[in-house]
């Protein structure tokens, strides 16, 4: 099938079996689109949330999804949120916390915050904690997890129109500087 | 697999009449399922027919007799969002909060839940003590029974091939007072149920005039104990009459080991969550 869908901002056509799993589609869109490998697969069965990803706002694990229940929908993931020169505060408190430690969890973290922080912009300790339950860390760092998801509620709070400016600025920082960084990001790969 | 699409129920009817059809409701369960036939060999369906478009199988509304009328494929967190499911049916919201995670219920159904069998399923329990009815749909018309009838094994209905759980259909129940739900699970969320207690308990002048208890995960369906229930009958919502009851309920459950839990540590527990429902 022709696969239309907006994913981090960006209009996607891509032709696709409709019963391919949509982490499996995200991670391997194919040129001329960016693959998202932020997406990551972990238990592959709904029970880790590695592959968190919002589909209209709301926080769906996408190994547990179909290509064709992407059509029409905006699709976020954790790199979507914000980009390295204008972040998102949840991503800057991950970093600013020391939240991420083998970086295997962050991006399904950040999107379950990011579900959590678009309801409730005041989330006590055991909101946060509700929240991300669906998520699990391996390496055990859920204390600075659980600081990082505070602080940049925290963050929001006290300033909601630069979260506003920030996402816009990431989405157009996004656009210009896709062309430009994704081929020197293979050559490092690649050295 | 096709994926099919239908927005409306005769469109739905008709593309379960696809040869090798099989419903798609949340896929928290049946992908989880296909991906390990496929792994093993084992045949897949030919096609999948998703329930999510179908907008009239979502939403709660009040019918003329004060039932609530569930849509069979509203996700947990849809029904957890309306204001009803709280404030009529307690005993299910408890439950659906505790079911998962976050994001699984927010894609999970319902209908999904009930048509999945388990004996671990999380609304089952609090269905089952409020009375509850499916309706199912086909070409052929509509029918209705009650839930207890429907599921007839663990993860066997009697849904009929081209049938659809329309909705779930919850008797009004304001006049018991007490109404309560409670899962024991390994961890406090994500958690598969080991035992899980719903009940529903009228009194008169504190003592108990009516008794509705379900258990889960202590047999191949939920378990109701008559036994239990007309030992509580005339007695008030005592710690010392509860742990009474406690012991006969202890007698008569029939738990099984396994990976969860050991049947002994089933059975303590199936008693002991009576005693949450004290009130003096």
């Amino acid at each position: 099938m022709m696969l239309l869908f907006r994913l981090n901002g960006q209009s996607v056509e891509v032709e696709t079996a409709p019963d391919r799993r949509a982490v499996d589609l995200l991670r391997d869109l194919g040129a001329p689109h960016p693959d998202v490998k932020d997406v990551k697969e972990g238990c592959g069965t709904g029970e880790c949330g590695a592959c968190s990803v919002l589909v209209d706002g709301v926080h769906r694990l996408s190994c547990l999804m179909l290509a064709a229940q992407l059509a029409g929908r905006e699709v976020v993931t954790a790199s979507g949120l914000g980009s390295e020169a204008a972040p998102h505060a949840i991503q800057r408190a991950f970093a600013d916390h020391g939240a991420v430690q083998c970086g295997f969890c962050t991006p399904g973290m950040a999107v379950a915050a990011a579900a959590l922080l678009q309801d409730n912009m005041a989330p006590g300790r055991e909101d946060i904690r509700r929240a991300i339950s669906g998520n699990l860390c391996r390496c055990t760092g859920y204390v600075m997890i659980v600081d990082a998801i505070e602080a940049a509620a925290g963050k929001m709070r006290s300033d909601p129109s630069a979260l506003h400016e920030e996402r816009v600025a990431s989405r157009k920082a996004a656009k210009s500087s896709r062309k430009a960084t994704m081929p020197s990001r293979k050559k490092a790969g690649k050295s | 697999m096709k994926v099919l699409t239908p927005r409306e129920l005769p469109e739905l009817f008709a593309a379960l009449e696809t040869p090798g059809a099989h419903m798609l409701a949340g896929g928290t369960d049946l992908l989880v399922r296909l991906r390990a036939a496929e792994r093993e060999g084992r045949a897949l369906p030919q096609a999948l027919v998703r329930l999510d478009g179908v907008a009239v199988l979502r939403g709660i509304v009040r019918e003329a007799d004060g039932s609530l009328r569930l849509g069979a494929a509203a996700t947990h967190a849809e029904l957890l969002a309306h204001p009803l499911l709280r404030q009529e049916l307690p005993e299910l919201a408890a439950a659906l909060c505790e079911l998962g995670s976050p994001p699984i219920r927010n894609m999970g159904t319902l209908g999904g839940n009930i048509c999945t069998a388990s004996p671990a399923g999380d609304s089952l329990p609090p269905l089952m003590a409020l009375g509850a009815e499916v309706e199912l749909a086909s070409l052929a018309g509509t029918r209705r029974m009650a839930l207890s009838d429907f599921i007839t094994g663990p993860g066997r209905t009697s849904l009929k091939p081209g049938e659809v759980l329309t909705a779930v259909i919850a008797p009004p129940a304001r006049n018991f007072q007490v109404r309560h739900f409670e899962k024991v699970g390994r961890r406090g969320a994500l958690a598969v149920a080991v035992v899980s207690l719903a009940a529903l308990v009228r009194l008169e002048r504190g003592r108990v005039a009516e008794a509705r208890l379900a258990w889960g995960s202590v047999g191949p369906t939920v378990w109701r104990c008559p036994e239990a229930e007309a030992a509580l009958m005339g007695q008030r919502l005592t710690l010392t009459a509860l742990g009474r009851v406690g012991a006969i309920v202890r007698e008569n459950v029939r738990p099984i080991d396994d990976i969860r839990a050991s049947a002994d540590y089933r059975r303590q527990v199936a008693g002991n969550l009576l005693l949450r429902l004290a009130v003096l």
